[in-house]
């Protein structure tokens, strides 16, 4: 176990561990406004790989990567709206309602992914800048401030979302609804708009979200990349109790240890590896339990709502 | 005007039954736009489609084959459901029953078949049950939300799988080959489900199925602690305030989720693989949940609604190899489904509630 | 409660009937040929564009298609994406009842499956990968088997990669430690330990064929552990291939050729040649003998092919190196699973 505890390794656990990291952050940024406004999207997943997809697909086709981007959001855009419409309008019931959304995302990724490329190819994605001054620090330069641009906006995402949630009229409304959403009708806020509004920026966040993985971090798509990534995503804002600074925790916390389950292996140290696969996955676990009664759910999450009710 | 009355009310639970319905065909329609801006025509592929899942002794069987797992996730999902919560574990809850299973067949290989088939199942039951009983124990007792522990489940349970296959449950012979594929040693023949029909995988285990359907019928809506179960799902604080541990009937039903879907997974090994494999479990767990809402999360319903499910993916696949159609497509339209079906409950739920307050 | 069955008795009637009535006689009525062709179907659970196990059969499918003059004389069927094995066990029974001449089910997960199906149609040529099982032991003999000695070329790269890393440190990014990928991985780090003793060779397994994500971050903590030298196997293993592009390691594959995603990265390849497996297969369903063989891909008989990347300069002595251990392998001097015998 010694040799885990090497400068050089513990830098490596970081800075793996800070790339792996943006994907989940801005995926559960986005989910964390969506359930603070009362609406649980499960369909996180599916709506990455259609960001990823779309991201690529018009980064590819214009060799223009902000202008994939720019694609990636839309699709999550448009991902959003059919959640809100499913589980705002129609009142749907979330959980289900965002198992269909992932199947469709997934099916209609893969079934794009076959039209139009039929394989896999790579592009030159975003490629790392290094931060004048900060850059130039000694290990930390390198660790903390050589990443591209999608890794510097996950993490900028953090700060600006909690001073959205907890200093604007926004998301005071947004924490309104989440909360008693038959009050805050009461008291003039348009309930359904808020909500269409936290569930249409989850979309676009989660496309962003599946954009970093075929743009900035793996520079590809391949049917279902994500291999759950939205999930976990989910399970990070529940992890974070439903706060931005601990959705942070999270997902810094969860791709640590999956930096580290690969540096167990890397070293050889005897576990067999898919024991060591398994470790995020526990230590969620863990983490959920721990943090369980902690958090504070909002009120109304998972409840649809409807004027007059009550 | 008791006739007109009678009469309005008639039409409105036929539109009330038929518009979930209605689901399935707008999503086929939306698929046929799609097949037919593949170039195929869409008649032609559906035609194959149907013609795959129901058209011949084959295909219908295969449907079948393909409906007993997905009806027996699909009841795990059903009773969870009822209690007032939401079991995605399907997929680890089957593996766990599967390795389960398998493990106990091969360790108990002498025993006569009349002790060994219905104890390697009801093993893989309860494997599937103390899979499903973690998720409901920690949401009871310290609120952790089930959708996100079983997800984290069933990534467990497919690592577990792993390492047992290609190390303590690996066949044998594998090694000595050096082929080292990861599948366990064959069940004893002892423990194989009997095939109802020569040259078709049609096993005992969709008889089992269905019984099992009646069962969970008799148990949530003869039985007391199916009475509650339904209670607790239907308004836990009204349940509360009737004095009904709510917690321990959501861990409950949680725990006969993965009970359910265990058995799905002993089933699988011990009707159609007669090993456990890589792969066994496809998806089971999710479509499971589709079935089941598509039953509209009655037992009963959701023995028609495996079979068409377990025909519709059959035929999807045939349609795949017949017109090429990549069957990513068939993954599209059952996403549209699910979002269809749950959309359209809106229209039941409000004649419902002016029913009520009309008295 | 009848309720219910009413509403989904109506439901089955409703779809029957829209299905039924798309239903049209959907087999395109063929024009009398003077010589009927020789159908071919397989099975395969990844994709044919998956640069690797899936790709490199097909490709030898179409190559023996060309040979025997086309699609009129030699037809070709295929399902992909068949991870679920109930599926490409229905697949294979329906090919087979379809009367195809040879159904071939690519995947060492099928075995079971096919041995229960190839008894029902003695008609019907089977066969089966990787594995050497032809199932004549439980008195089956339309099936034939075929494997690929991935441990030969792993060796192989092994030495190049070996030889070739200044860091003196090795990666292996593999999916899960069984079947192919083990015999490959095993072979590669035997390679590299003989040509150089003090390498290192670290290994990873991300416990899926299918998670492109992990095996990116696999790769990435390789390289930051010092390696220069990657390689993998699985599909997945194009997650890794993009992140040895970025930073500058290199790349060697196995299976089929991964040149497009990393062209300047991968340096050489272990490619499957399933031609010869394939035309002997043929041959011997034609003349009637519809099973019991096994085939092994090896250095020996072609089927195992070491294809260089032109844009990675490789050094000369060290081409000699590799080649001097291919005709190690061949000769029989070289154990590919732990070295030269003494």
């Amino acid at each position: 176990m010694a040799e885990l505890f090497t400068l050089p390794v513990l830098l490596g656990i970081i800075y793996s561990g800070i790339r792996l990291a943006t994907p989940y952050l801005y995926a559960a940024i986005g989910e964390t406004f969506a359930q603070r406004s009362g609406v649980l999207n499960l369909g996180v997943d599916g709506i990455m790989l259609m960001g990823a997809y779309t991201g690529f697909y018009v980064a590819m086709k214009t060799g223009n990567l902000f202008l994939g981007l720019l694609g990636a959001a839309t699709a999550g855009l448009l991902m959003g709206l059919l959640m809100s419409v499913v589980s705002v309008s129609l009142q749907a019931e979330q959980g289900i309602s965002g198992i269909g959304l992932n199947l469709f995302g997934l099916g209609l990724s893969t079934l794009l992914f076959k039209v139009t490329l039929g394989g896999v190819e790579s592009i030159r994605g975003f490629q790392p800048i290094r931060v004048p001054l900060l850059g130039q620090i000694p290990y930390l330069g390198e660790i903390f401030f050589n990443h591209n641009l999608l890794v510097y906006g996950a993490f900028l995402l953090v700060p600006l979302a909690n001073y959205v949630l907890n200093n604007t009229t926004f998301g005071l409304k947004v924490r309104a609804v989440g909360q008693n959403p038959q009050a805050a009708d009461t008291l003039g806020v348009n309930v359904t708009l808020i909500r269409y509004t936290t569930v249409c920026l989850g979309g676009i966040l989660a496309g962003i979200a599946g954009a970093s993985l075929s743009l900035a971090l793996i520079n590809l798509f391949q049917e279902n990349m994500t291999s759950g990534m939205g999930f976990i995503a989910v399970a990070l804002v529940y992890f974070g109790g439903w706060r931005p600074w601990g959705v942070l925790g999270g997902a810094l916390l969860f791709s640590f240890v999956n930096a580290l389950q690969l540096w167990v292996q890397v070293k050889g140290i005897n576990i067999p590896s898919d024991i060591a696969v398994m470790m995020p996955y526990i230590l969620t676990i863990i983490a959920l339990t721990l943090s369980g009664r902690r958090a504070r759910q909002p009120q109304a999450l998972t409840k649809p709502f409807e004027r007059g009710e009550n | 005007m008791p006739a007109k009355t009678e009469y309005t009310r008639l039409l409105n639970r036929t539109i009330e039954a038929l518009l979930p319905l209605l689901a399935v065909p707008v999503a086929l329609l939306i698929g046929a736009g799609m097949i037919y801006a593949l170039g195929v025509n869409p008649f032609q592929a559906y035609g194959t489609l149907f013609q795959g899942a129901f058209g011949n002794v084959s295909g219908f069987t295969q449907s079948l084959v393909k409906a007993t797992p997905l009806l027996l996730v699909g009841l795990g999902v059903t009773i969870a459901f009822r209690g007032g919560v939401i079991n995605i574990g399907g997929e680890g809850q089957l593996i766990v029953g599967a390795l389960a299973a398998t493990a106990f067949s091969i360790g108990f290989s002498d025993l006569p078949r009349i002790i060994l088939l219905p104890l390697t199942l009801l093993i893989a039951a309860l494997s599937g049950a103390v899979w499903g009983g973690v998720p409901g124990v920690l949401k009871a007792r310290l609120g952790v939300n089930e959708i996100l522990s079983t997800v984290m489940m069933n990534a467990i349970a497919l690592q577990l799988s792993n390492y047992l296959l290609r190390g303590p449950m690996i066949d044998p012979a594998e090694i000595e080959r050096g082929t080292q594929i990861a599948q366990s040693d064959l069940l004893p023949q002892a423990a194989w489900l009997s095939r109802l029909m020569p040259r078709t995988l049609l096993h005992g285990g969709a008889i089992l199925a269905v019984i099992m359907a009646v069962l969970v019928y008799i148990f949530l809506w003869r039985t007391t602690i199916g009475y509650r179960i339904r209670a607790v799902g239907l308004n836990p604080d009204a349940a509360r305030y009737a004095g009904i541990p709510v917690q321990f009937y959501q861990a409950l039903s949680l725990i006969l989720g993965g009970a359910f879907a265990g058995l799905a997974g002993g089933v699988e090994v011990s009707g159609v693989h007669h090993r456990m494999i890589e792969g066994l479990s496809g998806g089971y767990g999710f479509s499971g949940i589709v079935a089941a809402l598509f039953g509209k999360l009655h037992p009963l319903g959701a023995i028609p609604a495996s079979v068409l499910f377990g025909g519709l993916l059959v035929g999807a696949d045939r349609m795949q190899r017949a017109t090429q159609v990549p069957s990513a497509l068939i993954t599209v339209i059952l996403g549209l489904v699910v979002l269809f079906v749950v959309s359209s409950e809106i229209w039941a739920r409000r004649r419902a509630r002016r029913r009520e307050t009309r008295g | 409660m009848k309720k219910m069955f009413v509403r989904i008795a109506l439901l089955v009637a409703v779809v029957s009937l829209l299905l039924s009535a798309c239903a049209q006689p959907a087999a395109p009525t063929q024009p009398a040929q003077e010589e009927k062709p020789f159908r071919v179907a397989v099975v395969m659970p990844s994709t044919i564009t998956d640069l690797a196990f899936s790709q490199s059969f097909f490709e030898a499918l179409k190559k023996v298609q060309e040979e025997e003059g086309g699609p009129s004389k030699f037809e070709i069927a295929y399902s992909e994406g068949m991870f679920n094995v109930p599926d490409a066990a229905a697949a294979i029974r329906d090919y087979a009842a379809q009367g195809y001449d040879l159904v071939i089910a690519h995947g060492s997960q099928y075995g079971t499956s096919l041995s229960q199906i190839a008894p029902d149609f003695p008609e019907t040529a089977f066969a089966w990968g990787t594995s050497l099982d032809t199932f004549q032991a439980q008195g089956i003999n339309n099936v034939y088997a075929y494997q690929a000695e991935s441990q030969e070329g792993g060796y192989v790269l092994g030495t190049i990669a070996a030889l070739m890393s200044k860091s003196g440190v090795l990666g292996v990014c593999g999916p899960v430690n069984a079947g192919d990928a083990k015999l490959f991985v095993d072979g590669f780090v035997a390679g590299a330990k003989n040509a150089k003793p003090d390498i290192q060779v670290n290994v990873t397994f991300t416990g899926s064929f299918s998670d492109v994500s992990l095996m990116a971050s696999a790769a990435e903590t390789h390289i930051a552990a010092g390696a220069d030298m990657l390689t993998g196997s699985s599909q997945s293993v194009v997650g890794a291939i993009g992140v040895a592009k970025d930073r500058g390691a290199y790349w060697f594959g196995t299976q089929w050729e991964q040149t497009p995603v990393g062209p300047e990265t991968v340096v050489a390849t272990q490619v499957f040649d399933w031609t010869i497996v394939i035309r002997d297969m043929v041959k011997s369903a034609r003349a009637g003998v519809l099973g019991g063989k096994a085939y092994t891909l090896t250095f020996k008989n072609g089927g195992l092919k070491l294809v260089y990347n032109d844009k990675v300069p490789v050094p000369d002595d060290i081409k000699a190196k590799a080649q001097e251990t291919i005709n190690g392998i061949m000769n029989g001097t070289i154990d590919p699973l732990s070295g030269p015998k003494q």
